[in-house]
């Protein structure tokens, strides 16, 4: 596998620009920029929306307004006009497709750029990709082998439509509306995203995959994400992300919940890639994202991030393990270059007894970037015998760019054992020096050494994804050294 | 296949070599002796190409090219190939994958199709016999917690598995017990051929029992005050080096 992806680098690396800046030209219908409480009506009446729902939403809006931006991340930015974005943006042929040669050729050869052909996915790997591109789900194969085991996996909104009776009674209960600026927010516009629910007792045969991305200029993209593991099943989830090239910046909120009920697993494995704007900082998607799961007795959930993209990323995983005997799991890989600026970490909060968590994060910053690892370990009082183990380590390339770390540790009960390491090193001299006398090429030579400087991580991740995970980090780190 | 000719270099303003000259010729071996301080490691460098040292004057050209106009990687894909004093740690590389990139892009320099699988792992298995280097070591990553000896016997395996015209081994014996140099300089002299060149640098004349030189040169401040053959080696070790600066 090793050996392909470097093949592939030098590919990738003979060229510079962002690989993935193109524009489809699908005709998108837009809804008027601006927000307030007939927009969200908007939303909800063109998608057809239960009164729940709607009332949901407004409720969310009501709350969101009374919220003020934060401001404690380690991030700079000119904050976005929220009355200037369009909160709505959906293909007009936005139909079901019965098979693939239905589907709009202009699609296909957006897929293909992505190097994600759903057919050669299909057909090769068995992955099953709901493909959603500026906020409708335009496909989504594999669903009736998924049916057979009575998993739904579908978008969001089609969710709604069949079943309402899970979304209704989950909706929410994650990640509440309440729970900050951006989850309000994304609470009372979002579009659409993915919905997975896994019977008790399945194990899903094969990796759910959805790809995301922003298409329409200046269309915020609102993603709503809920998987429910029911009791004693199992899921590996995987999302990627690919944006392309724009001007101004776009503004990412999406919204992550993830439930394992009793006995259950699920493993949620991200790569994302949205454009981080060029080499002065012009441009870049804002990535400002809560995620969380929430763990019942003996369950475990286990989050994986490669972080490449994004102008500025605000973005913490985390795992509220309630139940006794559950395990949540953090690997992050975050790569910053030119002038990104991230700030992601992970919570784990310890309810239950015999709780345990694992955090491993890796830090890479070059050119003027800046980059924050920000985690908390919380044991509560309850939370007999739980056990964590943190080790963040930053990779710094250049001598310009900045690595932080701001670990925080509370903990209410004795009987608690928490660990944490951290290092920060640079790329050696001589570890370059080492690699170009064996006849490697720098930019491969970085390649290497950061591949491995992050093995820990990447080994976590699904294959396929490994392979695309680590071209990645490639590309990111073009010409940031020397 | 190497010549050097009058080549001055300095690292912070200091001057390392004043005046070195040296040819080296296919299927020969040479040795380079001198006391601490006297420009060995640095010559190492310079062939190699670490960046560090200023060329103020001189020229070394390899198999007929400028060897101080190539890069790094260029030099070593001409067949340079330096077994470092201090091999350093790559994390998480394993040395398997490390050494299928470098081949790969030596082939690649040569118009060659890269490596597939099967003849990579009965390469490394071939090779890794010849020093007798511990399979599992292959799948390790480079040289991370090797010993002492590890580390340099992994060396002489990378080398074996690029296939080098020149081998520079930089006080490859400095830190190996008897037998590690014995086998180190067993995989060496497995290694000679009429097409390739080796260079030794070497405080002492122990590791010359094992790998007989053709020439050994005598390096004192910034320059080559003596040449002989390997019984050269044998006189200084006798004599010592003060005898050599009193004949200055």
């Amino acid at each position: 596998m090793a050996g392909y992806t470097e093949e592939q680098l030098a590919k990738d690396l003979e060229n510079s620009e962002y690989q993935y800046g193109f524009v489809s030209d699908i005709d998108s219908d837009v809804v008027p920029a601006g927000l307030n409480e007939s927009v969200i009506r908007l939303i909800s009446s063109k998608k057809n929306e239960p009164e729940w729902l709607l009332n949901f939403r407004l409720k969310a809006f009501e709350v969101w307004c009374s919220m003020e931006e934060p401001e404690w991340a380690h991030v700079t930015y000119d904050k976005p006009d929220f009355q200037s974005i369009s909160y709505y943006a959906a293909p007009k042929k936005a139909k079901k497709y019965e098979s693939w040669d239905e589907v709009d050729p202009e699609l296909k050869a957006t897929m293909a750029k992505l190097g994600i052909s759903l057919e050669e996915q299909q057909r090769l790997t068995g992955v099953a990709v709901d493909f959603v591109i500026d906020s409708v789900s335009v496909g989504t194969s594999f669903k009736a082998k998924l049916a057979e085991l009575g998993i739904i996996f579908c978008s969001f909104s089609e969710a709604v439509q069949e079943h309402p009776e899970l979304v209704r009674k989950y909706l929410g209960t994650v990640v509440p509306m309440t729970d900050n600026f951006y989850a309000a927010l994304n609470a009372a516009v979002f579009s659409d995203g993915s919905f997975c629910y896994i019977p008790k007792g399945v194990r899903c045969p094969m990796e759910l995959s959805t790809y995301f991305r922003i298409n329409a200029g200046g269309t915020g993209q609102f993603e709503r994400t809920l998987v429910i593991a029911d009791e004693s099943s199992y899921v590996s989830y995987l999302e990627g992300c690919t944006a392309p090239q724009r001007d101004e910046n776009q503004l990412h909120a999406a919204v992550v919940e993830l439930l394992a009920l009793d006995q259950a697993e699920i493993k949620y494995s991200t790569v994302q890639n949205w454009y981080p704007g060029d080499k002065d900082g012009k441009g870049g998607v804002f990535n400002f994202v809560t995620k969380r799961g929430l763990c019942e007795t003996k369950s475990k959930i286990s989050w994986t991030q490669v972080e490449t993209g994004s102008a500025v990323t605000w973005k913490y995983p985390s795992c509220i393990l309630k139940g006794d005997h559950s395990v949540g799991e953090f690997f992050s890989v975050a790569v910053t270059n030119n002038r990104q600026q991230a700030d992601t970490g992970t919570k784990m909060v310890h309810l239950g007894r015999h709780t345990k968590s694992t955090i491993i994060s890796k830090g890479i910053s070059a050119g003027y970037s800046q980059n924050s690892y920000r985690g908390l370990v919380q044991i509560q009082k309850q939370a007999e015998h739980a056990r964590n183990f943190s080790q963040c380590d930053s990779l710094l390339m250049g001598s310009v760019c900045g690595a932080h770390t701001f670990p925080y540790i509370e903990c209410k009960n004795p009987s608690a054992q928490i660990e944490h390491e951290a290092t920060t090193s640079k790329i050696g001299e001589d570890q370059l020096f080492y690699c170009q006398q064996r006849g490697i090429s720098e930019e491969k030579a970085i390649s290497l050494i950061v591949n491995g400087y992050c093995k820990e991580v990447l080994n976590q991740l699904p294959m396929e994804f490994a392979v695309e995970a680590q071209k990645l980090l490639s590309i990111s780190l073009e010409g940031s050294v020397g | 296949m190497l010549k050097i000719e009058n080549l001055h270099a300095s690292i912070n303003g200091s001057e390392i070599l004043k005046g070195l000259s040296l040819e080296i010729n296919a299927g020969e071996v040479h040795a380079i002796m001198g006391p601490n301080g006297a420009g060995k490691s640095t010559l190492a460098s310079i062939i190699a190409g670490k960046e560090d040292y200023e060329i103020s004057s001189g020229n070394i050209s390899f198999d007929g090219k400028d060897l101080l106009e190539l890069s790094i990687e260029d030099r070593a894909r001409e067949g340079v190939f330096l077994a470092f004093q201090y091999p350093v740690e790559i994390p998480g590389v394993s040395n398997v994958n490390f050494l299928k990139t470098a081949i790969n892009e030596i082939r690649e320099h040569k118009g060659l199709a890269p490596l597939s699988a099967k003849d990579f792992l009965s390469l490394v298995k071939q090779k890794s016999a010849l020093v007798d280097l511990d399979a599992s070591l292959a799948s390790r990553a480079v040289n991370e917690g090797f010993s002492g000896g590890e580390k340099k016997r992994n060396e002489i395996f990378q080398m074996a598995m690029l296939e080098p015209k020149l081998a520079v081994l930089d006080e490859t014996d400095s830190g190996l017990d008897i037998d590690a140099l014995r086998i180190v300089a067993g995989g060496v002299n497995a290694l000679k051929s009429k097409e390739n060149a080796t260079l030794v640098i070497t405080h002492y004349q122990r590791l010359l029992d094992y790998i007989v030189p053709d020439f050994v040169h005598v390096l004192y401040d910034g320059k080559i005050v003596k040449t002989g053959g390997k019984e050269l080696a044998l006189e200084l070790e006798e004599k010592g080096y003060d005898w050599i600066k009193s004949a200055e």
